[in-house]
Formats: structure tokens, sequence, C-alpha cells
């Protein structure tokens, strides 16, 4: 599964993730279901709509005072008795990390899920550090066993069957062969961890938030392997980017009513901890990260996707991400999200990756921060056709794209001459011309446009 | 030092004029409280049992715990603990505890607990089961009402835990225990 070529791109990636359709089909579904999940979720819901106007409307706050906010958070968790790191970059972020470990001298510890952890590659660094790092979120560490990089931010093994759980446990935990029980496997994993757990002095967590004006962060699981890392450990260390800041504490109301119902439809994760001071006798660092944000956020079309809070709803529901998977992204934050902010990163090497989508806007309409990603793709193209970063191929059809959608009249032509093409030559629309048209067969064509359709009904009326 | 070079980096990038936060006003919610919060604990695997004193509480935990390791921190709830063990690392056999809960949270059935009453931070994560006990009064609508209960209270750690711990990793089947309690049991004093 690993392996991906840097030149490689997207498509090509995803081509290799498309060769086993049943698979293809399975995962379309299961994400599927999980956006169906988060329908339901929010239609309880009747605030809903404002809930994201809020957030949104609370991130622009954070971003436009993020310098005094960051001071005012870094004085407060001092005088909660935490140690506050700032790191300009990953490998900064890296370095602090290790310099704490190295202090207090040990070789593993255990880590929940942290997607800034991920960006900043700790795992590898620590490695070639000699300190093994046990993920203990079980979707991540199903992935670890396996040598891969979680594919979703929130469900890091969903491209994986219970069958090949099951052998990969029978490999790494001993588990008996052929047996793929979700339960059984997953009080094996809990057994198996539990020793990590008992056995490590120190823990990593991510974080969800940070309060500006208490010091305090927060952060959300389901399995409860933060907290249980966390208390068992004489030093915690949280690990946070920048853009992680709210105001004041009742915000975090708004954020954690959102949150879990938009990343898996459940009304609010099993556990939201609030750590404002360490436990008596531990040590509590955070590490402040900006590798990059504080460039972004210069950028104005592109600086709303540092109000992400990281719920995955945009994976979800994205047709390109269902059935191309989260590795053709070859970035630690996959889908629509993940395409606008590795970009940003590095032009050159992601240059593919806000060409992975349709437009459709989906990703935006669920989005709890009302981020305008589909938007932003659409920009990160033409700053990327700019900047000379794009094959001949491509450079073709967003030329095509861009006439035709600047051009009304031409996309109802071209609608026609489409409909036409297709009920001609089914088989010549999955051409080398059409990457999208791989590995499936194009759909039966309607007779009318969708507009001569509307336009027939009303005179009918 | 990257604190100064970061600060700076971030004021540059700040926009001439910071944006205000609108006042917000959740619409009132019309649901009965303790229906709600019993409907959606029980949605996310969490029980709730209605008991009318804290004697009807100590008479489950004998029928149900008897002869394993329970931890108390109710008076007239047995095994009641004034202490515990220094090291959290000595919790794991812990089958049950029994904690008080602050207030519970009607639209996702969580109960806030704070610190003060988990005896070690430790012991609502490690005991195979948990059970909390709350006033039929002390339930709240929403999340908004919650935090405005929780004000400015200077706890050193405060969770939300809404049901027990579970996790769906494996191709979305839900397991109940990933790493905490196995069950999540709610006693609602009315
Ligand atoms: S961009 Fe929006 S929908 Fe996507 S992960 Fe971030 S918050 Fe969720």
């Amino acid at each position: 599964m690993m392996g991906n070529q840097p030149t490689q791109d997207h498509a090509t990636r995803a081509e290799v993730f498309n060769r086993d359709e049943a698979r293809v089909d399975w995962h379309d579904k299961t994400l599927w279901f999980i956006r169906q999940k988060r329908d339901r979720a929010a239609w309880t819901i009747p605030d809903w709509e404002a809930l994201r106007d809020q957030a949104s409307a609370i991130k622009d706050n954070v971003l436009s005072n993020l310098h005094d906010y960051l001071i005012s958070f870094e004085a407060q968790a001092q005088r909660n008795g935490v140690v506050v790191h700032w790191a300009a970059d990953a490998e900064e972020h890296n370095e602090i990390v290790h310099q704490i470990l190295k202090r207090h001298q040990v070789s593993k510890i255990v880590k929940s899920k942290s997607m800034l952890t991920e960006e900043c590659r700790l795992n590898e660094y620590l490695h070639d550090h000699g300190v093994e790092v046990v993920d203990t979120d079980l979707g991540e560490r199903i992935v670890q066993l396996a040598g891969e990089p979680p594919s979703h931010i929130v469900l890091p093994c969903i491209h994986w069957k219970k069958e090949e759980i099951g052998a990969l446990f029978h490999k790494h935990l001993g588990t008996p062969e052929g047996n793929a029980d979700p339960t059984f496997l997953t009080a094996a994993a809990r057994t198996h961890l539990r020793q990590s757990f008992m056995s490590s002095k120190v823990a990593i967590t991510g974080v969800n938030f940070g309060v500006a004006e208490t010091g305090e962060i927060v952060v959300c699981t389901n399995e409860g392997n933060a907290d249980l890392g966390v208390q068992l450990a004489d030093v915690h260390i949280a690990c946070m980017g920048i853009e992680k800041l709210i105001p004041e504490r009742k915000h975090l109301s708004v954020f954690l009513r959102l949150l879990a119902r938009s990343a898996t439809g459940q009304p609010i994760t099993t556990y939201s901890s609030h750590f404002r001071k360490p436990r008596p006798g531990q040590e509590m660092h955070i590490v402040l990260v900006d590798n990059g944000r504080s460039e972004r956020m210069k950028h104005h079309s592109f600086k709303n996707a540092l109000k992400c809070i990281r719920c995955g709803a945009c994976m979800n529901t994205c047709p390109v991400y269902r059935r191309s998977g989260g590795h053709s992204y070859n970035y630690a934050i996959a889908g629509p999200i993940g395409s606008i902010l590795a970009p940003s990163l590095d032009m050159k090497q992601y240059a593919d990756l806000p060409f992975a989508s349709t437009l459709c806007g989906s990703c935006s309409n669920v989005c709890p921060v009302k981020i305008n990603i589909h938007e932003q793709l659409y920009q990160w193209r033409q700053v990327i056709v700019q900047a000379g970063y794009v094959s001949k191929q491509k450079e073709v059809g967003i030329a095509a794209m861009t006439a035709v959608l600047s051009r009304p009249w031409l996309y109802r032509y071209a609608g026609n001459v489409g409909r036409w093409f297709l009920k001609t030559f089914p088989t010549l629309a999955s051409n080398k011309i059409n990457p999208w048209a791989k590995q499936r067969e194009m759909p039966a064509p309607p007779s009318q446009s969708f507009r001569r359709w509307y336009q027939d009904n009303r005179k009918k009326k | 030092m990257s604190r100064d070079k970061m600060l700076l980096a971030i004021r540059e990038a700040l926009p001439k004029e910071a944006t205000a936060i609108p006042d917000y006003q959740p619409s009132a919610t019309s649901f009965d409280v303790v229906q709600k919060f019993i409907d959606t604990l029980v949605g996310i695997g969490g029980a709730v049992i209605k008991v009318s004193s804290l004697s009807v509480v100590n008479d489950y935990v004998i029928k149900h715990f008897s002869g394993q390791r329970v931890v108390s921190l109710v008076q007239g709830v047995d095994s009641y603990a004034t202490t515990l063990e220094a090291d959290p690392h000595l919790l794991e056999n812990v089958a049950l505890t029994v904690v008080p809960g602050a207030f519970g949270v009607a639209e996702n059935g969580a109960v806030w607990i704070t610190d003060g009453s988990m005896g070690d931070r430790a012991l609502p994560f490690i005991a195979n089961n948990l059970a909390m006990i709350i006033s039929a009064q002390d339930i709240v609508p929403t999340l908004h009402e919650a935090y405005q209960r929780i004000g400015a209270d200077g706890y050193n750690f405060g969770t939300f835990i809404a049901g027990p711990s579970k996790t769906a990793d494996i191709e979305q089947s839900l397991v109940l225990g990933a790493h905490g309690p196995k069950s999540n049991t709610i006693f609602l004093l009315a």
C-alpha cells in the first residue's frame, strides 16, 4: 500500500486503488454511510446552520487576533504549571519532543491521535533517534503495525478489511489464524496496548482546542486512549498547531456540538477532556507549532483553511476521496482539506492535489466551520498553473474547463454536444483525454439536460 | 529564539482589522431533559438506572460486583474509599468505580466530572466499568447551558464522559470497551 513515489501523481495512485473494484465500491459505500449518519445528527439540531456560522465567525476572530491569543494562552498555561514551547517548523517540533524524551531517558512512548505529529513526521524522526512510538488509537495502531500512514484523519484504517486485520494481528499479536471478528480483535488490541499504557512514562497527545482565556487544552477521543496514556504517565506532551486556539472556554460549546456530529454522526465523542493543570507530580508540556501556518495567514484566499477542526466530513462526502482512497493523496491529511493544505507546504510536490476534485462543492456544504474548500481548490489550480507546476495534459483540461465555466452559452452547447457524443461513442469517452473515465464505464447520458428539463417542465405548468 | 520569530511572523500576517465575534443565542429547546438524556445515552451504549436513594445503588453494586474490587467515591455506596494508592497503575484491577458526576447534558448523554471528585484522575479511565451518580435535577439541555454552568470553575482537569469507551475502527463495527471502561452506567437520583 505504501511506497508511493513522489513522482507519481494522484491520478496514478488512484488508479492503483481502483484496480480492486469490489474494494472501491465497499470503501465508497462505507464512507457514504458515515456521511448519512452525519446528516441525521445535524438534522436533530435546529440551530445547526447558526452553529456553523458562529464557529466560522469565532475562527475568523482567532485568525485576526492570533498574536494576542497566543500570548494570553502561553501566560495562562505557564500559570497552570505547564511548560510552553514554540516550534517554527516540523524539524524544531520534533527536536523539542526528542529533547524532552532524552531528558527522561525513555525509549518507548505512547501517543494518541495527532494529525500534527503526522504532518511533522514525528514517528519517523523518533524512530531514527532510537525511540519507539506506540500509536494507541486502534485504527492508527493497525496501520502502524502494517507500516502504513493513516488513510483518513478520523478513521485511520477505513481502507482495511476485517480479514486483513485478523491476519495482521495473527502475525503481530499472535491471535488465532482466520479470526476476523471485530469484537475479538478489539479485545486482543486492548490487551496488547494495555501493556504499553502500563509501562510508558511519557504520553503524547494532539490538541483539538486550546483556550486562550484559561490556558487549558481539550482532547477528544472515543476510545479513552489519550486519557489513559496521560493519566498513567509522568510526562504529558501535547502537540498543537497554533490555529487550534479559541478565545474563551464558553466557545467550546459551539465546537463540541459540531465536531463529533460532523465526524461520525455521534452527539459527542465519548471523552472530551479538559487538561488545565498537570496531575500532581506530573510534567506537562505544550508545543506550539507554526510550520507554514503564519505564512498561509497572509494569503487572503487560502487562510480560511486554518479554521479546520479535522472532523473528516469533507472526506466522507467527497466522490473523489471515496473512490480513490486516502493514500492516493500522499499527504498526512487526505481528501479535499488535505488538497488545499498540502500545496501551501510544498506547491511543487503537491501540485496534483487541487486537481483531485470534481469541484462539486459537497465538501464546503458539510464543513462545520464553513471553509470554502471547493473554491480554494479552484484558486489553487490557477496559482499552480501560473507557477508552471502542472502537466500538459491537465493544462489543456483546465483551459477548456475555465473556458466552459466562464461562458454560459458555451456550457449549454458543450452539454448538448457531450450528451450526443456519449450516446454515439460510449467507449470513446473512456479515453486518455478524460482521466476521470479511467476504471469506469461512463453512465448512460440523459436525453435532456437538467436545464432543458426544468424549462420544459415550467412551461407545462 | 523561535518564540519571538513566530510571534513576529504572526503579527505581520494579521489583517488590519480584527473581526468581532457576533452574539449568539441558541434557540430554546422544548424537549424533556431527563427523557432526552436517557434516550441519548442509551443510544450510544450507556445505561441509565433511575434510583430513589443511594442504598438502591449500593444494592446494585453488591448484586453485580461482589467479590470484585469496587472503588466508590460516594459515601453510602460500598466500598467507599477516602484514600487511594499513590500510584495510579495499581488501580488496574478495579472492576467498578462509582463516582459523583457534576451534571448531565441531555442532547449528548455526557456527564461532566472534574478532578476534585475522581479520587485519582486515572480512575474513570482505567476501571473496567464506570458508574456515575447524578441528580435528575442536574441535567441541562445542551452544551451551551453546560458551559454556562461550568463558568470560570477552577478545575485542574475536567471531562465530559458520554457512554462507554468504544471504537468502530474495524470495518465500522461498534465495539464497546476499546481501552477504557466497557460499561457506563448513570444512576439518576430522583
Ligand atoms: S475542512 Fe471542514 S469538513 Fe474538512 S476536516 Fe476540516 S473542518 Fe472538517
